[in-house]
């Protein structure tokens, strides 16, 4: 090192003092910017690369540091954790009627929230197959199988897995369909429940009792959970099986405006949503296994996704309001089931 | 040190102490200061969160509050976690008596171990003890495989509830009893047999008298315990809506559901009602005690 003359000392002060003062000035506005993302069981691994890559993004268009954290659990575990206190910026939950109770219960959003972004507010979307294991040996092809006598099916409790209310509707949606009838399909969701031996309370502990503690013949899956569960546990041990029909799954996104605009993240949180639509995170969504909106990313993972045909909540239930109260709510279809 | 046993009333304590001393008598000194605390310390950590309780349900109609806690769904919960949580509690009585028992009056290799393995269950996560009763018990597990083809099923069924409560239940049994045992100089039995007592009358005339408050406290204790418990019960349980649901899962359900009265009208009954249990089987043992003592 040189030694330092008066001359050059005061020179590294003042250089160290102007320094100092544009370090204090950027600071002032652009300090690291934490976020918290609340979502549901299967989207750990998306969000994981998907907050790599906004991160990355993030810092290359304004120079901020941004830190997502996120939390992952049943869809209305996590929306009621919200209503409860726990400061979320934004809410990626399983299904629309989760977010909606964060606006009927402390309006931590407005009503509206589902047109604030395109498409419903949902950048992906999924579908419910039946995954099944090596061989098929129950021979099980479409959903008329899964209601057979003697087949086991694993599916967690539609009163608190978002995603079992996706299959739950579902198998209704194609008995509907197919008998044209309430009635018809009412008898069908029965002998499918019969079928269930245990009833987890989330998605992801649904999978596990199925793949870890081999239980049962089928499970009733997030399309990305059943290609997760082939993907970590090896090609030869399972096998998906898409159904003839199914329901288009639509888990929405949304801003929490109460606690946004208290912590002043109302923009990056905007920004943060924004980027699932992008190319770059529709791409991760492909990739991790969420079917993209986007046309042309769509187009490149065409082989990736199975075609279905897929209808909507509204073709057969009227809306998510509807649906939960005739099906979900304390004495709803479900329930008088067992009431049985 | 000499100010320890009989030291004069110190004046910020006199408020308290003075009524205390004046009613009771007591030579000991601090127990104005150590009432305080007690009193502050339970109604902090106990009373006011129970309290919460009973103030969300304060604001329901009374029917509303029965729609809530008497629904078929939820009765059949009741049966399940009262039933399974006594029949764990007797089973415990019968067999931490024993644990007890070989712990206490003989020595052989390997006692320090098995003494520590006895709390266990106390120490383990209850949901790792949920998982591993599970895959242990489920059809195709190391031991619901043997019993399948007797058609015994265990995972998944209210025996699988039974199982996980008769488990963390243990502990409390063994070591309520435990001391007393230990205080229970053999010296009684070999009295009682110099006087002509058979092995039998020995156990029944002389050791389960003086073991049975302890035994009823393990008892209440291992009962209390499982009727709160979740974690371990919901892996093993399966959850099935009026076969095997747990009044704790309910109370889950209920909440994940928004409904936020109606769990917590659940939990007040089961709060007065295992109040009223505990309470009885307190009683039952002041009574036992003072029977036998004289």
């Amino acid at each position: 090192m040189r030694s330092l003359t008066p001359r050059s000392a005061a020179h590294a002060l003042r250089a160290a003092l102007a320094l100092a003062a544009v370090l204090a000035a950027a600071n002032a506005q652009a300090k690291s910017i934490e976020l918290l993302n609340v979502s549901y069981d299967p989207t750990r691994e998306l969000y994981v690369e998907y907050n790599a890559a906004f991160t990355k993004y993030w810092k290359a268009k304004t120079g901020d540091d941004v830190v997502i954290r996120q939390s992952h659990g049943g869809s209305g575990a996590q929306a009621r954790s919200v209503i409860d206190g726990l400061p979320a910026d934004v809410v990626t939950l399983a299904l629309a009627a989760d977010i909606d109770s964060l606006h009927t219960h402390g309006d931590y959003l407005p009503v509206d929230w589902q047109s604030r972004l395109p498409d419903r507010s949902t950048p992906y979307t999924s579908t419910i197959v039946l995954l099944v294991r090596a061989g098929n040996p129950k021979n099980i092809r479409d959903w008329d199988d899964v209601v057979r006598p003697g087949v086991s099916v694993i599916v967690a409790n539609p009163k608190t897995s978002g995603g079992a209310r996706w299959a739950y509707l579902a198998a209704w949606g194609y008995a509907e369909r197919k008998y044209a009838s309430k009635d018809r399909a009412r008898d069908f969701i029965t002998a499918l429940y019969k079928n269930v031996p245990v009833l987890d309370s989330g998605s992801r502990g649904a999978t596990i009792t199925f793949v870890q503690k081999e239980i049962g013949d089928v499970l009733l899956a997030w399309e990305n959970e059943a290609f997760l569960a082939e993907r970590e546990f090896g090609q030869g041990k399972f096998e998906t099986v898409v159904p003839s029909a199914s329901i288009l799954a639509e888990p929405p996104v949304a801003v929490v405006d109460k606690v946004t605009e208290r912590k002043g993240t109302a923009d990056i949180a905007k920004a943060y949503l924004e980027y699932l639509y992008s190319d770059e995170g529709q791409d991760i969504a492909a990739r991790n296994f969420y079917r993209p909106r986007n046309e042309a990313i769509a187009a490149k993972y065409a082989s990736v996704f199975p075609k279905l045909e897929l209808f909507t909540i509204d073709d057969f239930f009227g809306g998510w309001t509807a649906a939960q109260k005739t099906h979900f709510a304390d004495g709803g279809v479900f329930d008088q089931i067992y009431q049985k | 040190m000499s100010t320890y046993s009989r030291s004069p009333l110190t004046p910020s304590a006199a408020p308290f102490t003075a009524t205390a001393a004046r009613s009771t008598r007591t030579i000991l000194p601090g127990f104005g200061l150590t009432m305080g605390f007690t009193l502050a310390y339970l109604g902090l950590i106990v009373l006011i969160p129970l309290l919460a309780a009973f103030v969300r349900t304060a604001g329901m109609s009374w029917s509303d509050f029965i729609a809530a806690v008497a629904s078929p769904r939820v009765m059949a919960a009741y049966r399940l976690s009262f039933g399974a949580s006594i029949a764990a509690g007797l089973v415990n009585m019968v067999f931490g008596l024993i644990v007890a028992w070989v712990l206490v009056r003989y020595s052989f290799p390997g006692k320090r171990i098995i003494d520590a393995i006895v709390d266990l269950p106390f120490a383990l996560p209850t949901a790792v003890a949920g998982i591993a009763l599970t895959s242990l018990y489920a059809p195709n597990g190391w031991v619901g495989r043997w019993l399948a083809p007797l058609g015994v099923k265990v995972a998944f069924t209210w025996a699988g509830v039974f199982v996980a409560l008769t488990f963390i239940g243990l502990p409390f049994v063994v070591r309520t009893v435990q001391p007393v045992l230990q205080d229970l100089e053999p010296e009684i039995e070999e009295a009682a047999a110099t006087l002509g007592a058979s092995r039998l009358q020995v156990i029944a005339l002389v050791l389960l008298p003086e073991l049975l408050p302890s035994l009823l406290t393990g008892f209440a204790l291992a009962f209390a315990r499982a009727l709160g418990e979740y974690g371990s019960v919901v892996f093993i349980s399966g959850n099935m809506p009026m076969k095997t649901e747990i009044v704790p899962l309910l109370i889950i359900t209920k909440l994940e559901q928004y409904d936020y009265s109606g769990a917590t009208a659940i939990a007040v009954v089961m709060l007065v009602s295992s109040f009223i249990l505990l309470l009885l089987i307190n009683l039952l043992q002041k009574w036992s005690r003072r029977y036998h003592a004289v």
